[in-house]
């Protein structure tokens, strides 16, 4: 293209064989977008459409299903189950301020203590992924099991009467408690956040830690300072990794859980397979799909975190 | 104008003085033992090749590395053991090290702030004028251009009147121009607060320039320390004679000594070198290395030899080639006793003679004429292209 502009007016125009190459290869971004955008259309879109004629269907499974523009079916559905939706919220939390308490030190360790070992220590924080995550639920189930040996240790130390008293363990059991679920919630999503917060940490310049050394600030006030602050994408993207699928998973609370741990997870997995009401469940759906993205965006506001990358 | 107090409130003052301070990673020895000692309110450069290690020696009077051996004094206080935030010691960086996440005023106001210094408005703004940012104290750090970061980095470490101010090859980023801008405006800055600067650098020029005194290391040691008119005139090493501007070096044989004069041989004549500026010792028959400076050599046509005054040393030669630099023509001149002989004669009168293949004479007064001893590498401290090329 600049090639023309800066041709001397009296020089032959360019050759017409030359422009279909340059036609194509302004095009070429958009051929490779091409699959990308064909994959969001057919499994993304597509589905969601679908999902939301669902949700305003009425009808029966004998009958068959019609659009009728039934919106009350979403009022129903979040008076019913908004305890449920809470608890998804309250499970999803917890299990994301563990993630973050347990994750943070780890990953910085491994940005930045680990040395020779890190490659090592990265690769045990992922070997989990190489079971199913079925599998791993179902040991945590052997491993929080009654008069098993965390729980026999637990009990002794006391510990049980004050979870207990918290209300989140019920007598000696730990099993089928909400305290189980999270446990679950936390360990299946601790590699989501450790790896943003590895990734972000291991970004930070060494030399800002001695800069800020050099300005009187002791360790602690350096990393108050300088390392946090300079971490903030990694906490927004590692709590986001851990807290969007942690509010809609269903399988940890319903292998670990109990009928009074039930998140929005089984009662849309309930809707849609068991009881077959499929507006109530497409319904859900969106209702949780809303709040997930309105915690979100008022998140990704209060950290501002949008031009620290 | 600045005041200047150190953050204890003590007097400022005391110089800081380095005993046998010594650096070693496993094997490598990065600082062998070394005695150094900094005159309070000077700037003292150190300057070296890279891995000659000045920065590691800078580190440690940052306390940002611990000394295999030896002490850190700061004045009377022995800070060898306080760690870096607990000593009146501030550091610019060689990549600056600003905190990307603060603006400007919040990066420079960084170290008031950790000393638990509530109002450092009127302060900030104060440094932020004298590096002449007072615009800028709203942006951030990658908004700034390299020559305003660096200043951003030299306002952070001077609020805090540091007794000493360390800079760790500070202008290596910055482009020809600018660095020279950059070193005026530091030379006037310490001029202005009179803080002791530490310069680490590997670039003669810019040591000479702006320091007090130079300390030139190579290999982990201080081979010559002294104001950069006396390095440069009478250097007493191979390595600061080629490292600190160009040397041309002849090997000779003692003669005789009459006086103050010391006689030498090399090639067919005789080279005359004054007692005084010989380092090494002078028996007859041993031999010496003889040094002159480019710029002190005079270069006449073999015809006109006769008309040399006497009593000059001289040399013959041909010139094997001659770049034109405006202010001065750098000529290369093939002799006997050297085969690149570097002449630099100032563009006043040309000779139009003088070009490549003309049989020439080099002759300079003796008085510029130093002496070196012969049992040291020839080329120490000749920077090779690769070198440069490296940086």
């Amino acid at each position: 293209m600049t090639a023309a502009t800066e041709t001397p007016p009296l020089a032959p125009a360019p050759a017409p064989e030359e422009r279909p190459p340059r036609r194509r290869g302004r095009l070429t971004p958009y051929w490779l977008l091409l699959p990308g955008i064909l994959w969001l259309l057919v499994f993304f879109a597509l589905p969601m459409v679908y999902q939301a004629s669902t949700s305003v269907q009425t009808g029966s499974l004998e009958e068959g299903y019609r659009v009728t523009w039934h919106f009350a079916t979403y009022w129903d559905a979040v008076a019913d189950y908004w305890p449920q939706f809470l608890r998804s919220i309250a499970y999803a939390g917890a299990a994301t301020v563990l993630c973050l308490l347990l994750g943070y030190p780890l990953a910085y360790l491994i940005a930045f203590r680990a040395g020779r070992w890190r490659n090592l220590v990265l690769v045990l924080v992922i070997a989990p992924f190489f079971t199913s995550f079925l599998i791993r639920t179902l040991a945590w189930k052997t491993i929080l099991a009654d008069s098993g040996p965390v729980v026999s240790a637990l009990d002794s130390l006391h510990v049980l009467d004050v979870t207990s008293w918290l209300g989140i363990t019920a007598g000696d059991r730990v099993l089928a408690t909400p305290l189980a679920v999270v446990c679950g919630l936390t360990y299946n999503f601790l590699p989501f956040m450790i790896l943003p917060l590895y990734t972000s940490l291991e970004r930070i310049d060494g030399r800002l830690h001695e800069a800020a050394g050099d300005l009187y600030a002791r360790p602690f006030t350096t990393f108050r300072k300088v390392t946090f602050p300079l971490s903030m994408p990694g906490v927004v993207s590692g709590t986001l990794l851990t807290f969007i699928p942690a509010s809609g998973d269903y399988v940890n609370a319903d292998l670990l859980g109990s009928t009074d741990t039930r998140m929005v997870g089984n009662v849309i997995q309930t809707q849609f397979l068991r009881i077959l009401d499929y507006p109530t469940a497409a319904a859900l759906s969106f209702v949780l799909m809303a709040g997930i993205l309105a915690v979100v965006t008022l998140y990704i506001r209060k950290s501002g975190t949008e031009d620290l990358v | 104008m600045i005041t200047v107090t150190t953050k204890n409130g003590a007097e400022a003052g005391g110089d800081v003085r380095l005993s046998g301070i010594s650096k070693t990673y496993g094997s490598f020895t990065a600082v062998r033992p070394l005695d150094l000692t900094v005159p309070q309110g000077s700037f003292f450069a150190l300057l070296g090749a890279s891995g000659c290690g000045k920065t590691t020696t800078l580190r440690m009077i940052a306390g940002l590395e611990v000394p295999s051996s030896g002490t850190v004094s700061l004045g009377e206080q022995d800070v060898t053991n306080l760690p870096a935030y607990r000593r009146p010691v501030n550091t610019v960086f060689q990549s600056y090290a600003l905190f990307p996440h603060l603006d400007i005023f919040e990066n420079v106001a960084f170290g008031l702030r950790r000393r638990g210094i509530k109002q450092v408005k009127k302060q900030v703004g104060e440094m932020l004028d004298l590096v002449q940012l007072g615009e800028q104290a709203r942006k951030r750090p990658h908004q700034l251009s390299g020559g305003q970061q660096q200043r951003v980095a030299v306002a952070r470490a001077l609020i805090n009147t540091p007794r000493v101010l360390l800079l760790d090859e500070p202008l290596g980023a910055l482009d020809l121009k600018l660095r020279r801008q950059m070193q005026l405006e530091l030379k006037r800055i310490q001029t202005e607060v009179g803080i002791t600067f530490i310069h680490v650098t590997h670039d003669q020029e810019e040591a000479m320039t702006m320091a007090d005194t130079v300390a030139v290391m190579n290999a982990g040691r201080v081979e010559q320390l002294g104001s950069p008119a006396d390095l440069y005139e009478n250097p007493r090493t191979t390595f600061v004679a080629n490292f600190l501007g160009t040397s041309n070096l002849i090997e000779a044989e003692v003669d005789s000594r009459s006086g103050d004069e010391i006689v030498l041989r090399a090639g067919g004549g005789k080279l005359v070198l004054p007692g005084a500026r010989c380092s090494a010792p002078t028996t007859t028959g041993g031999k010496v290395l003889v040094g002159v400076r480019p710029e002190k050599i005079s270069l006449t046509h073999a015809d006109e030899a006769g008309g040399i005054p006497e009593g000059r040393n001289r040399i013959t030669g041909t010139i094997a080639d001659s770049s034109f630099t405006g202010v001065s023509t750098q000529y290369v001149v093939d002799s006997p006793v050297c085969p690149d002989f570097e002449v630099y004669a100032q563009n006043i009168d040309r000779d139009a003679r003088l070009v490549p293949g003309a049989e020439v004479v080099l002759h300079w007064n003796p008085a510029h004429t130093f002496g070196l001893g012969a049992d040291q590498d020839i080329d120490a401290g000749v920077e090779t292209v690769d070198e440069e090329a490296a940086r």
